[in-house]
């Protein structure tokens, strides 16, 4: 054995004792039933809750795409600007992100009721009450409000990294900033789009206490139903098993394929 | 505006950045389809002349103008002027053809006038066949032409080119000086060049601007540049020189290393000092009875075609190029011819320091901020005083020891020691400058201490 590789020893034992083992738990679980007999159901039954996983998906996909609405033009001017404004915004985007998610999400509850600060407000000026609390579109806004920072921090890092005298090539070769922006910028910074999206992603498709406290009942996603085979009066670690599997290997086909899609539109991008 | 036959004319253009001026009131004319370069040392404004001339940088005050027309306020991309950028700045996620094809799709021109027109380009830079390649997957030279295609597809009036073979290995960047020398000709384009070698500008040029700090320190043909240094600085820049403090005696007659020779030169005050400058290759080893004067030779190197000799001379090092060899320690004759030698006017026309100074306290003398303590003094309280300081009486040390720390704006070997121009800014001395004879080799632009040896500076009352 080559003497470098016990440098390694703790890492491999770090991944086999809390990343392989559990994974291979999960799935020891996920095929078998409670009398440790191979067994299809467990799979077989989420077949039941596709509507929960389909919308865990849409809702997810929404969230990222407003985050990434919101996070490219904000990204794009931070890096524009004087050194010590981009540190300033890096400090503020972060700020939040040291509050505990619960506490942050238990903000939006008391800001989104319906006697709640916002309704409150809105009647001093003679308007509402909306139902603002335990919708989708609450969900959706608590998802992007804790996931922007994620989306916000690849691609401002990929924009600084952009050769500033490749948008002076692209202004000396006659590009305005808009034609500079769609044909040099745009292109150059997808691998920053495309780690942001799956940091984005991933977290949101499986979140589930943001659908529970800001969605109320009737906004069930896949994380809220893991979670109740585990800690839930519908205990069937099991059926929890399978679920957290099939979402896993969801996760990991959406990944390959960006993977696939970052190597081809991006070779040799990186210099 | 009437037209005449400068493609571009910079007027009374100043540019300053967190304070420090780079450029002060300049003013240039740029002749049309001539190929001008640049040359000074790094930090000399040339990059930003440059970049000013793009659009890239907007002058403080001051007008551009091209072809007559005033383009100030013209953004870059609206200039008919196209840049060939340092580290070629090519772009990562196009191919060589979409590389040199962008500022013409940026036109919206139709497809097939894009085709010829970038193959056109591809012929002329030699690089048929590379149409498909990354940039990540040329040699640095590839990547120079792909640069320069793209720069000139479309059509521009000037083209810049900012030290764009630095990057290149030697033999490459001869190969590469001529072929745009070539291009240039056969384009009959306006190529602006930008470069710190000197043998790349005397090589390529129709016209050298030699710059020093943000000034223009000459402006001519290679051979004039070369042959007529105005000053000492492009005397030392433009090739090697021997540059010696000499003093003229009257027209025709200058007196330095010891002795007087004639000269061609003339138009200068009486006894006044100036810098004589010979190049090596002008100074001829010769039998006893030719020389002028005699003297050892110190080193000897073989450069190829030539050897580079040492020769210490009437308390001087001068460097003297010859084909013969010669071994060390020899005693040798030197000659040179009036022709030969080459006079100009001092930066600095003082040969010591003479500094106002006042009386502060009985005994204490201040000057520049300094105060020191001169016994038996017989002047009162607030007697103004020159002080005359020996250049030689004043050293070089580490800045927490020194009197003063100034910024050393220019040095150069004058055969037994460096003279070095330290810049004051003190509004009770008008000349600005503190000149200093030193052993020390030091970089232009750096912070260093100076000491002075209070003992052997004369107080004179003003």
């Amino acid at each position: 054995m080559n003497k470098g590789s016990f440098k390694f020893l703790p890492y491999g034992f770090w991944i086999i004792a809390f990343t392989i083992i559990p994974i291979l738990m999960i799935t020891w679980f996920a095929f078998t039933n409670e009398s440790r007999q191979f067994t299809f159901d467990n799979i077989l039954k989420i077949k039941s809750y596709a509507g929960v996983l389909v919308r865990s998906l849409v809702f997810a996909s929404i969230s990222t795409f407003i985050c990434l609405l919101i996070a490219y033009p904000f990204a794009y001017f931070m890096s524009r600007i004087s050194e010590n404004g981009q540190k300033m915004c890096i400090i503020l985007i972060m700020l939040p992100m040291w509050t505990n998610l619960l506490l942050r999400t238990y903000s939006w509850m008391t800001l989104l009721e319906n006697n709640g600060l916002i309704n409150n407000l809105l009647k001093l000026i003679g308007i509402g009450p909306f139902r603002m609390i335990n919708t989708p579109c609450a969900v959706i806004l608590g998802m992007v409000y804790d996931f922007l920072p994620f989306m916000i921090l690849p691609i401002y890092t990929i924009m600084t990294k952009i050769d500033k005298s490749l948008i002076e090539a692209g202004n000396d070769l006659g590009a305005n900033s808009m034609q500079t922006l769609r044909r040099i910028i745009l292109p150059l910074s997808i691998p920053g789009v495309l780690s942001g999206v799956s940091m984005v992603f991933v977290p949101a498709v499986s979140t589930f206490v943001i659908s529970r406290l800001l969605g109320g009942g009737s906004n069930v996603l896949i994380g809220d139903l893991i979670e109740s085979q585990f800690v839930g009066s519908a205990y069937n670690p099991w059926f929890g098993s399978a679920l957290s599997w099939v979402l896993m290997v969801v996760m990991l086909v959406i990944m390959a394929i960006t993977r696939k899609f970052d190597k081809n539109e991006t070779a040799g991008l990186l210099l | 505006m009437k037209k005449n036959n400068y493609i571009i004319e910079l007027k009374n253009i100043s540019i300053s950045f967190d304070g420090e001026t780079i450029l002060e009131n300049l003013n240039l004319s740029i002749k049309d389809r001539e190929f001008i370069t640049f040359l000074g040392p790094s930090g000399c404004g040339k990059t930003t002349i440059l970049r000013t001339i793009a659009g890239f940088l907007t002058p403080d005050s001051g007008d551009i103008y091209f072809d007559g027309e005033n383009i100030s306020k013209l953004p870059p991309h609206k200039r008919n002027i196209n840049t060939v950028f340092q580290r070629y700045a090519l772009f990562p996620h196009l191919n060589v053809f979409e590389n040199i094809a962008f500022g013409l799709k940026i036109q919206n021109l139709p497809k097939d006038e894009i085709k010829s027109r970038v193959e056109r380009l591809l012929k002329v830079v030699n690089l048929q066949g590379y149409e498909k390649r990354k940039p990540s997957q040329l040699s640095g030279g590839q990547q120079q032409r792909v640069a320069i295609a793209r720069a000139l597809v479309n059509r521009p009036k000037v083209l810049l080119l900012d030290e764009p073979l630095a990057a290149l290995d030697l033999k490459l960047r001869k190969e590469m000086q001529l072929e745009l020398k070539e291009m240039q000709q056969k384009l009959n384009t306006t190529f602006i060049y930008v470069t710190h070698d000197q043998e790349e500008a005397l090589t390529m040029s129709d016209t050298v601007i030699v710059m020093n700090e943000g000034e223009i320190q000459q402006i001519g043909t290679p051979q004039n540049i070369y042959n007529e240094p105005k000053n000492a600085f492009v005397a030392d820049f433009i090739g090697q020189s021997n540059i010696l403090n000499g003093k003229m005696l009257k027209d025709y007659k200058v007196n330095f290393a010891g002795g007087i020779f004639d000269c061609v030169d003339k138009g200068f005050k009486t006894n006044q000092p100036v810098d004589v400058v010979i190049r090596p290759e002008d100074l001829h080893i010769v039998p006893k009875e030719e020389a002028k004067f005699m003297g050892i030779i110190d080193s000897i190197v073989f450069k190829g075609v030539h050897y580079e000799i040492e020769v210490f001379a009437q308390n001087m090092y001068l460097l003297v190029h010859t084909t013969k060899y010669y071994e060390k320690g020899s005693m040798v004759g030197l000659n040179f011819e009036p022709d030969d030698i080459h006079i100009m006017a001092k930066l600095f026309e003082q040969t010591t320091n003479i500094i106002p100074a006042e009386i502060i306290q009985k005994n204490t003398i201040s000057f520049m901020g300094i105060e020191f303590i001169r016994e038996n003094l017989n002047f009162e309280v607030g007697t103004k005083l020159n002080l005359t300081i020996a250049p030689n009486s004043i050293s070089l040390v580490s800045s927490d020891l020194s009197d003063i720390v100034l910024t050393l704006d220019s040095i150069i070997y004058k055969g037994a020691y460096n003279e070095m121009l330290f810049y004051v800014e003190d509004e009770s001395y008008k000349e600005n400058y503190i000149l200093v004879h030193s052993e020390n080799e030091e970089e232009v632009g750096t912070e260093l201490g100076l000491k002075f040896d209070f003992e052997k500076i004369e107080v004179a009352k003003r």
